[in-house]
């Protein structure tokens, strides 16, 4: 391994711009004549909307126009969509509503923008909007998917009968009651996976000009995908054709999903910014990103677990109702199906499964997919009914799980994955010794005399990464196709720019990438660049999520790659006179087999640039290479956490006293750059546990509306993470990467209320688990005695 | 944040003189309470009056048996002060707990205690000792200042000079934190300073912070965590938001008095 190749620990090149405040975000990027956008946003949950008076509004200081979206429909702008088509047990479509960028006559969450100010300075915009009068005709709202069901609930989109989106389903539901019919052991647990608030540290931003000379429109924004957002705004909000639209999400901090999506944001500054002529720019603050920004997760769940005399499971079954907020956000119909119940399998051989997912509308921030998406909702079931049977039916919650592990692979899932690769003994069997598990009751023992109860959680997790394969996808009801692209253009003085279509917001792809191709061209990892994010200069791809850029895009600048070898090794060949078959290359360097004869990867590429060993008939001069790569499958990260929680019995406060993660990603790039995921992953996690749940209020007011009342987790909440890894190759892709982004947030819930229940003796217990709600469950409970 | 001037008076009369010819000026202290709401637009004062150049109303001095910290004494003077350390470990250990470091560095005592935030450290210390607050125009006793929830004794135009603590030998406080926020959750003041027994919650009432009369009495026969073992407060007239129920509050209260007795009588 070379001190910059693949496996090396290399420090992270963007580092020095990010610490030293020199990134370019979104805000960061100032065009002349820029104005502002302020939005009017509903501070009702539910309302028909009268009339909008914005006279005075456009009468304030500085206000250049405020628009609204009867405007926006008599301008033709297109609503926003949901790309991914869910169909219904009885074969219907799912119902999406209409999405308009501006509500015109109805608002359905509070945030819901009505109307937009365009001032030149924020300070005036937001003195304008106060002067909008919105006259609202307030309707009963209803905040809880269940209720938003039933009878009598209010009606938030026409049409639209019990608020429900689809009804879904998967598995063979008769197969799986017939094996619960033959159990010996039912477990049974209703699970709430709580709703989230993604709080990426920079807040969404857009910035729209307009050029009317040549009749394009730019626009930066703060995007885990901007060719996915130049597809939609162009093909379905009809903003512009594809070509005159350019996209560009410069350095971006953070995303975890919620910058995936579309936002009505963009569109209006899109829209703004041509019919003004005026580039518009909007930059949220914290009070509109806890509204606006799509949360996570959101699950009621009933799930039962069947099992055998010998703690062989037989069959699982889940009934979900997935709360998916006002709208449809972009891939919001992806995340509570084949995101979550194809994941139901977790690493265990179980032969039924039947899940039935309903989605609905209620009067809630749009939800959609938030770092890990699906996976961890799929995840805690599976960990929680797994730890649970183990309890009821006195068997080491290791033992159960060992009993139960897929063993051969490939193994055909009841619920559409193949697992292609794994170990899923060797990383918990890692993670026992690591966390000293033997060592636990006396710890435990110990704890007890100073007042404190210790538990020990396990979770071990698995997710489908990498994604996707485009005709799997595609068959599933995705709109668009998965792949990654990759262009490698080799300069006259061989250094390399590497176009990717991946998108990094704290990744660190220009580094792993980096040392990708160093390893590869052997050159310097310091004549490496890597370009993403304009869609100027990258001619396509699919963006960043689901653990998808190192399986998926660094396959396609393998494959690009390759064929930059095969092109310069015909270069060298009429460089060094020889045969092409002759040519090998190695370290950087060209050789002819049998001689001494070389030449240096840079002299080469200055060849094929000035292309004077070779006529133009002979080999086209130059040397740039460019590859689609589509995955043949997914990739299954998988591992093995274990949380220890000691909890004050007086206080129900719990405090996470050892933490072992043990995975499977497959081939790592960069180990250091690894392990801050798995450490970023896992304080997602333990948020979701223990501190983070967006709450709102009857009437529909998000109480847990900022940080004085959203908990975020804080570097003191957490302990050292211990973090090993065991490695089986994903088949899948040339490298045999698995994927690493979301583990940590997938694996760590259940491990933390797997801890916590093991130490306070009863199993209800929902998410976040409070100092308040612990204590609260402790005063139902007797605590489990050390053995 | 709406336009507001900005005035920077240099003696506590100016102050007051820009207060009375201001009908909707606000005094300005650290601005760690104030700032935040303006941003939101949910305060608008026309005028700000900045403490900051006035002299004479910082630091922390030892005045015979009291310890006197000046209004604008900012947390982490106070935390930090040598001479408070010495004769009141726990007082200085209020301003240690509040908030992170920026807000230890600009946030001021005056400023707390005029905010009156029924979450905040410093009444539960203003209280559990018997502090005096003294104004430009009075001293208040701190059981006459503090009433109800963001609401104190000062009048329209009055201004905080500084708090005057008895030193008590024995004194403790234990504060569990908001989870969100990391004001007090609950936070409970005890001391004794011969017979003057007090025990101050803050936090968990929801008029702001009170006096514990019943563990007051309690602890007369002893001043010690055993002395109260057991005994608890109605969770009635406590705060319940998303975070604790009454139930939880009024249960940590008896919780923390012990812990803060443990401290006090170490
Ligand atoms: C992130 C964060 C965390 C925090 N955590 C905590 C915590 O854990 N515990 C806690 O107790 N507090 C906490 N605070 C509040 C902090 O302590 C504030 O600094 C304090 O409450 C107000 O003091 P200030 O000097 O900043 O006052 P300012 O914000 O300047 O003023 C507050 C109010 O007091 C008035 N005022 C100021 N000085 C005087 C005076 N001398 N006489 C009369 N009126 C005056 C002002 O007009 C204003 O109405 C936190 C604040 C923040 C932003």
């Amino acid at each position: 391994m070379s001190a910059t190749g693949i496996g090396a620990a290399v420090r992270r090149k963007e580092d020095f711009r990010f610490i030293t405040g020199q990134g370019q975000y979104t805000d960061d990027v100032v065009r002349p004549g820029e104005t502002r956008a302020v939005f009017v946003r509903s501070p009702h949950a539910h309302a028909n909307i009268k009339s909008i008076d914005v006279s005075a509004a456009k009468a304030m200081p500085g206000v250049i126009d405020v628009l609204t979206g009867a405007q926006l429909a008599t301008d033709k702008i297109g609503n926003l969509i949901c790309g991914w088509m869910i169909h219904s047990k009885d074969g219907t479509p799912m119902k999406m509503a209409p999405h308009p960028a501006l509500a015109a006559s109805k608002v359905n969450c509070v945030g819901d923008a009505v109307a937009v100010v365009i001032a030149e300075t924020v300070g005036q915009g937001k003195d304008a909007a106060e002067k909008v009068k919105v006259e609202y005709e307030v309707l009963s709202a209803v905040v809880d998917p269940a209720k938003a069901q039933a009878k009598g609930a209010p009606q938030i989109h026409p049409d639209i009968a019990n608020n429900t989106i689809y009804q879904w389903h998967l598995g063979d539901a008769k197969a799986t009651e017939a094996a619960f019919a033959n159990a010996k052991h039912v477990t049974k647990l209703d699970i709430v996976n709580n709703r989230l608030v993604p709080n990426a540290m920079e807040p969404r931003a857009a910035l729209a000009e307009y050029d009317a000379g040549t009749d394009n429109l730019t626009l930066w924004n703060t995007s885990q995908n901007p060719h996915v957002a130049r597809l939609v705004i162009a093909a379905f909000v009809g903003m512009a054709p594809e070509h005159k639209l350019r996209v560009i999400a410069p350095d971006v901090g953070g995303g975890f999903g919620s910058k995936i999506f579309i936002y009505p944001e963009e569109v209006v500054c899109l829209w703004a910014a041509r019919k003004l002529r005026r580039p518009v720019k909007w930059t949220s603050d914290r009070s509109e990103a806890f509204l606006t920004d799509a949360h996570g997760r959101d699950h009621i769940t009933h799930a039962e677990l069947a099992l055998d005399g010998n703690g062989k499971i037989l069959a699982l079954r889940a009934k979900t109702i997935a709360n998916l907020g006002a709208y449809m956000s972009t891939f919001s119909s992806s995340v509570p199906t084949y995101l979550y119940a194809t994941l139901l399998s977790g690493q265990y051989d179980i032969p039924q499964i039947y899940c039935e997912v309903d989605a609905v509308y209620t009067n809630t921030a749009p939800v959609d997919a938030y770092r890990g998406a699906g996976r961890p909702e799929a995840t805690f079931v599976v960990e929680r009914l797994v730890e649970v049977a183990a309890r009821q039916l006195n068997l080491e919650p290791a033992e159960l799980r060992r009993r139960n592990f897929v063993k051969s692979f490939p193994h055909q899932t009841p619920v559409i994955m193949a697992y292609d690769a794994g170990d899923y003994n060797a990383s918990m069997k890692k993670a026992m010794e690591m966390a000293d598990v033997k060592g636990f009751a006396k710890r435990k023992r110990e704890a007890a005399r100073h007042g404190k109860l210790r538990g020990l959680g396990f979770s071990a997790y698995i997710e489908a990464c990498g994604i996707a394969p485009s005709q799997a996808v595609g068959s599933l009801g995705a709109g668009v196709g998965l792949w990654e692209s990759a262009e490698v253009r080799v300069n006259p003085t061989g250094s390399v720019e590497v176009l990717t279509g991946c998108h990094a917001h704290g990744q660190g792809h220009e580094t792993t990438f980096a040392q990708l191709v160093s390893e590869r061209l052997g050159i310097p990892f310091d004549s490496v660049s890597i370009v993403h994010g304009d869609t100027d200069k990258v001619q396509f791809g699919m963006g960043t999520y689901g653990s998808r850029s190192g399986a998926v895009g660094m396959s396609a600048i393998v494959k690009a790659l390759d064929k930059i070898e095969a092109k310069a090794k015909k270069v060298a060949a009429f460089m060094l006179e020889a045969a092409e078959g002759d040519i090998e290359f190695k370290d950087g360097k060209f050789t002819v087999a049998g001689t001494d004869k070389s030449a240096a990867f840079g002299e080469v590429a200055l060849n094929a640039y000035i292309a004077h060993k070779f006529t133009g008939a002979e080999l086209e001069p130059g040397l740039k290479e460019t590859s689609f790569y589509d995955p043949t499958n997914f990739t299954f990260p998988a591992g093995c956490h274990i949380c220890e929680i000691e909890i004050d019995i007086e206080t129900g406060k719990s405090e996470i006293v050892n933490w072992t993660a043990v995975d499977d990603f497959g081939t790592v790039i960069n180990p250091m750059i690894v392990e801050g995921q798995v450490h970023g992953g896992i304080a997602q996690g333990v948020g979701q546990a223990l501190m983070e749940g967006a709450v709102y209020s009857a009437e529909g007011q998000l109480v847990s509306g900022s940080f004085m009342d959203y908990t975020m987790p804080r570097a003191h909440d957490l302990p050292s993470f211990h973090v090993g890894l065991t490695e089986t190759k994903a088949p899948s892709n040339p490298l045999g990467i698995k994927g690493c982004g979301e583990a940590g947030a997938i694996a760590s819930p259940a491990a933390v209320i797997n801890a916590i229940t093991d130490a306070i003796g009863t199993e209800e217990l929902a998410m976040p688990a409070t100092a308040n709600a612990v204590w609260a469950a402790l005063q139902r409970a007797t605590p489990r005695q050390a053995a | 944040m709406y336009n507001f001037t900005f005035h920077r008076p240099t003696t506590v009369r100016q102050a007051a003189g820009l207060l009375a010819r201001n009908p909707d000026a606000k005094l300005l202290a650290g601005g760690h309470s104030l700032i935040p709401v303006m941003k939101q637009r949910l305060a608008s004062p026309a005028a700000l009056v900045d403490l900051g150049l006035v002299e004479g109303i910082v630091g922390v001095e030892l005045k015979g048996r009291s310890v006197s910290i000046g209004a604008m004494t900012r947390h982490a003077d106070v935390a930090n002060s040598p001479v408070l350390k010495e004769v009141m470990p726990a007082l200085a250990s209020v301003p240690g707990s509040i908030g992170d470091p920026q807000v230890r560095n600009r946030g001021t005592i005056g400023g707390s205690i005029a905010n009156n935030d029924p979450n905040a450290d410093y009444p539960a210390a203003c209280l559990g000792l018997g502090a005096t607050i003294i104004t430009n125009k009075r001293r208040i006793a701190a059981d006459d200042f503090f009433t109800g929830m963001f609401s104190t004794a000062l009048e329209e135009g009055e201004i905080i000079v500084r708090v005057s603590f008895p030193v008590a030998k024995k004194a403790g406080y234990e504060k569990f934190k908001h989870p969100a926020s990391g004001f007090a959750l609950v936070g409970v003041f005890v001391s004794k300073r011969g017979p003057d027994i007090r025990v101050a919650v803050t936090g968990a009432g929801a008029n702001g912070v009170f006096r514990v009369p019943s563990f007051e009495e309690a602890l007369k026969k002893r001043f010690s965590p055993k002395s109260i073992e057991g005994l608890t407060i109605p969770a009635s007239g406590m705060n319940a938001d998303i975070h604790a129920s009454a139930e939880y509050r009024a249960h940590l209260v008896g919780v923390l008095a012990r812990r803060a007795l443990v401290k006090a009588t170490a």
